[in-house]
């Protein structure tokens, strides 16, 4: 079975969804969801140490050989990007019932677990495939079902949200498509190998550049970089709590793979950077994020959407990295990758918690929250600290890497902005921690702790932002991998 | 017996522990301090029984974990780290004891988690007195100032998270900022942040990107108060009196200038020190901390804000002894680690008995207390003696020395300034306990009334702390050893 594991990574959830609907029973859909999580994880975490282990995993599907059929690929980087996505979904997928069950009328729970384990096909499919019209595929999968998800915010407003979204996502998933046309008519071909052996010799002419060009705004957009997240502060925050911690750990990750596999491992990194100058448009673009989303978010009055432009900011970190074009750079983006799905997990899903026992994340209504919900609060502040890139958590290690790919480069200034951004995090975070701590709380509303199902995968996650930032050999040892792979400088 | 390099960690293990005893026993007021002072003894036992093997010139090392390849998470015990651990364990006892009479007379809310903060705040500060790196350091560096974001915004009040704001966004804006880009710049140079005898940044680069790195830590070191970014210290007195005592005199203060004596002697080594643009102008902006905030506590009638600012003067004086950079300016700055230690806490402890005792902040209102409180007052004098340097008070030593490094550096400029910053802390301290004694009362019938001394704890730790700053005046050596053996390594 081992050997079949790309394949059925992908095909038992998305088999999983469609019984997880026809069920139609809050309780049987939710454990057909959490048993599909907890199978993808597994064989996530599988796939990665296989690879590690023995180099990158072909898996032909349905036996037709590579250019013609349809290959799906493991290496270490997209099965660090697999173990990401699961590790987040099976966390999720427990935390959802109790928090689902508060946040969306019960007819439509079956159909919010089916559309939650779709949207992780979607997903898990981007990330393992070796085709590029497959991608286009799956991204539509995950997207859809994320529009789905969204819309299912009980707030009024998740209904424009969504819309908003689905308008935006599908320009994006346009000019994601239109690229790979593109690059199809040139090259007659779909798999990404081929394509990277056949993509020089037609580079010169004027057709790569505009694939190229419709690619990057394309992916740009998946992955809400400024100026293009405008539909993400909205999907966030009217989103059900489960929702917005699963997409913010996942989506955008899942968008910052293709981004990285299109224009290092298609492309190839001399074609992206010395001929079409990627890094003139990345790296001021990720500057920009880091320095005004955070601004931005020092305004915001609900955590949800303050913690939603932080995810446009901390994008700007992962791109930073990868703009660099270095070892030390990519590895500092792909780490952020993980680090980040671990620290946003753990604040949305604090979010989630209080929601669960307040009805909203607005600040004036989380006065003395810290004395009222002592667990939730503290996992936020662990959350938060890390957010920062205090030492000992994972944010810091992130940092570390970062700073260290500008200082390399001789771009002090650049390591400076890194470092204001992380001065701009501690205003945000401790605008919350001064509420929750420093205000006191009404104390007729008799608000009480969340329980335990929602507590323990938060803290779970919260737990990992520790021990990853104090043990942070393995994570980081993936990433260089995967980056030494990406710039081909690995033997 | 157990392995002495285990025993570091067992130092760092037992504050920890006691914060937890702390939290288990939240509810019974009486082993929850009791709890304290035993783990505090036993730290302090286990840090004493290093010193033996230091001596002996065994260098314990404890090495935890790989955090990223190549940094490690690990401690060392050296001399001048060990001078540090000595100083903030021993203290940690005295203050304990000071504490419980403080806190219960004076009616404090939510004790409990004062004195969980308060263990982990002393693990933090032994984790930075031991760190074997920089990264270890700055780790520790950062769990210091967070933990103490709870014990000094204690109150809750307004004016507390203002305070608060002030006290986080100043302390962790430099070392983000500044110490942070220091060390891992240090670490593309040199491909290590181990501290290292003699320094590992020689010869690694131009003479102005050395001085950029030191103008990086000697500003990035926040907590060592340099001005301009001293503003965090007035800011935490408004904590309760034996956090200011114990953090804000010893702990979190020292933690700050030891990080730059350590980042002298064991980044750049005195001898690359010396020869650095940046070393002399950065001695002369210490001067000017040192002379401002002498200054500035001239004008204070809050009791604890002049100290605070005594404190700022001071600190500066251990600053100045690393960048004169040669064996004097050393020994006299990790001399004046104790023995300000030693004499500031005293003068917090009085401060804050006044305030149990009497309800009395501001020295214009101190006008004849000293009848009713002779000890306390009487430990101030003394406590005041040893940090304007007179005899027969131990902070005359680490002045002596420092006076000497100034000599040595032939900075006459410096040594005039350090004669005249004494001159005003003459006044500025002595004004205190001269009104007390020697003043009248402005009321004598309604004011003074039923005042008596501070709760006895609190008397106790007033006494041992002043009797220590005494008896080093006589017996110095302890510290004076530790510091010949710092500077004797460098200079091999």
């Amino acid at each position: 079975m081992t050997d079949h594991l790309p394949v059925l990574l992908v095909v038992v959830p998305l088999v999983a969804a469609p019984i997880a609907a026809l069920l139609n029973h809050p309780r049987l859909s939710w454990a057909v969801a959490v048993a599909a999580t907890l199978w993808t994880l597994y064989a996530g975490l599988e796939l990665l140490s296989q690879t590690m282990a023995s180099g990158v995993i072909h898996y032909e599907l349905g036996g037709w050989a590579a250019p013609y059929g349809i290959e799906y690929v493991v290496d270490p980087l997209n099965a660090w990007v697999v173990v990401i996505v699961t590790l987040i979904g099976a966390l999720i997928a427990p935390y959802a019932r109790v928090s689902v069950e508060r946040e969306i009328t019960e007819d439509r729970i079956p159909l919010f677990y089916a559309a939650f384990i779709l949207c992780l096909t979607g997903l898990l499919g981007i990330a393992v495939t070796g085709d590029v019209f497959n991608v286009f595929v799956f991204l539509e999968i995950s997207s859809l079902s994320a529009y789905a998800l969204i819309a299912l915010g009980s707030d009024r407003r998740a209904l424009t949200a969504s819309f908003q979204y689905l308008i935006m996502g599908s320009v994006g998933a346009t000019f994601i498509v239109i690229g790979i046309g593109l690059m199809y008519v040139m090259t007659g071909t779909l798999n990404m190998a081929d394509l990277a052996d056949r993509l020089p010799e037609v580079a010169s002419s004027r057709t790569i550049p505009v694939a190229f060009t419709f690619l990057t705004v394309g992916i740009t957009l998946k992955l809400a970089l400024f100026p293009l997240h405008l539909w993400l502060p909205n999907a966030y925050t009217y989103a059900p709590s489960a929702v917005t911690a699963f997409i913010a750990s996942t989506a955008t990750k899942v968008a910052v793979y293709l981004l990285l596999r299109f224009f290092f491992t298609i492309f190839g990194a001399t074609f992206s950077f010395d001929v079409m100058q990627l890094d003139r448009i990345l790296m001021p673009l990720a500057l920009i994020a880091i320095v005004a989303m955070s601004l931005v978010a020092i305004y915001q009055e609900n955590v949800k959407r303050l913690l939603a432009y932080s995810s446009v900011a901390q994008i700007g970190y992962m791109v930073l990295g990868i703009s660099f074009a270095s070892v030390l750079g990519l590895t500092a983006g792909i780490l952020h990758l993980f680090n980040h799905a671990l620290m946003k997990g753990a604040l949305f899903m604090s979010m989630g918690c209080v929601m669960y026992r307040v009805g909203s994340v607005r600040l004036e209504r989380m006065n003395g929250l810290g004395r009222a919900m002592p667990w939730t609060m503290a996992a936020f502040v662990v959350g938060g600290l890390s957010l920062i890139g205090v030492p000992l958590t994972v944010g810091f290690v992130s940092k570390w890497y970062l700073v260290q790919a500008a200082l390399e480069q001789g771009m002090w200034p650049v390591a400076g902005v890194v470092l204001l951004g992380s001065l701009l995090a501690l205003m945000y975070v401790w605008k919350v921690v001064e509420v929750a701590y420093f205000r006191e709380a009404d104390p007729e509303l008799g608000i009480s702790e969340a329980p335990l199902s929602l507590l323990a995968p938060t803290w779970l996650l919260v737990l990992g932002n520790l021990y990853f930032g104090i043990n942070a050999s393995d994570s980081v040892g993936v990433a260089t991998r995967a980056a030494e792979m990406l710039l081909g400088v690995l033997s | 017996m157990i392995d002495t390099n285990l025993v570091v960690g067992v130092c760092l293990l037992l504050p920890v522990l006691g914060a937890f005893l702390v939290l288990v026993f939240g509810s019974r007021p009486n082993v929850r301090e009791a709890a304290t002072l035993l783990t505090g003894g036993l730290t302090f036992w286990h840090v004493w029984g290093l010193l033996h093997h230091v001596r002996e010139g065994a260098r314990p090392r404890l090495e935890l974990l790989e955090i990223v390849p190549g940094v490690q998470l690990a401690f060392e015990v050296e001399p001048l780290g060990l001078l540090f651990a000595l100083v903030a364990s021993f203290l940690w006892i005295v203050t304990t004891l000071y504490a419980i009479g403080y806190m219960r007379g004076h009616h404090e809310k939510n004790q409990t988690r004062f004195f969980f903060f308060f263990a982990i705040a002393i693990a933090g500060a032994l984790g930075v007195a031991f760190s074997a790196n920089l990264f270890t350091l700055f780790a520790f560096y950062e769990v210091l100032t967070l933990c103490t974001f709870p014990l000094v915004t204690h109150h809750q009040t307004d004016e507390a998270r203002k305070a608060g704001r002030v006290y986080l966004g100043i302390l962790l804006t430099t070392s983000v900022a500044f110490q942070l880009l220091a060390i891992i710049w240090t670490w593309q140079l040199a491909d290590t942040v181990d501290f290292t005898e003699g320094g590992i940044l020689s010869g690694t680069a131009s003479n102005g990107v050395l001085s950029a790195i030191l103008v990086l830590f000697v500003f990035g070191v926040g907590k060592a108060a340099v001005m301009p970014f001293h503003r965090w210290l007035p800011a935490a007195m408004v904590a309760p009196t034996p956090v200011s005592a114990l953090l804000h005199a010893v702990a979190v203060v020292k933690a700050g200038v030891f990080t730059v004596l350590k980042v002298a002697v064991y980044i750049f080594g005195i001898d690359l020190l010396g020869t650095l643009a940046a070393t002399t102008w950065l001695a002369w902006i210490a001067a000017a901390t040192i002379i401002l905030g002498s200054l500035v506590a001239f004008q204070k009638d809050n009791l604890k804000a002049r100290l605070a600012y005594s404190t700022i003067s001071q600190l500066s004086y251990i600053v100045l002894g690393a960048l004169l950079a040669n064996e004097w300016g050393v020994i006299g700055g990790g001399m004046h680690i104790a023995m300000h230690a030693f004499g500031k806490i005293t003068l917090f402890f009085a401060a804050g008995a006044v305030l149990v005792a009497a309800h009395e902040k501001d020295i214009s209102r101190m006008h004849g207390l000293g009848r009713r409180m002779p000890i306390t007052f009487g430990a101030f004098f003394i406590g005041s003696l040893s940090i304007i340097g007179l005899p027969p008070a131990g902070g005359s030593w680490s002045k002596w020395f420092l006076g000497m490094g100034t000599l040595e550096a032939g900075q006459v400029g410096l040594l005039a300034v350090l004669m005249l910053s004494s001159l005003l802390g003459l006044y500025y301290l002595l004004e205190v306990p001269v009104k007390a004694f020697f003043f009248r009362p402005p009321d004598d019938a309604q004011r003074g009334k039923g005042i008596k001394e501070a709760p006895l704890p609190s008397l106790i730790a007033i006494g041992i702390t002043a009797s220590a700053t005494v008896g080093f005046f006589f017996w110095p050596d302890l510290w004076h050893e530790l510091m010949s053996m710092v500077v004797s390594g460098v200079t091999q």
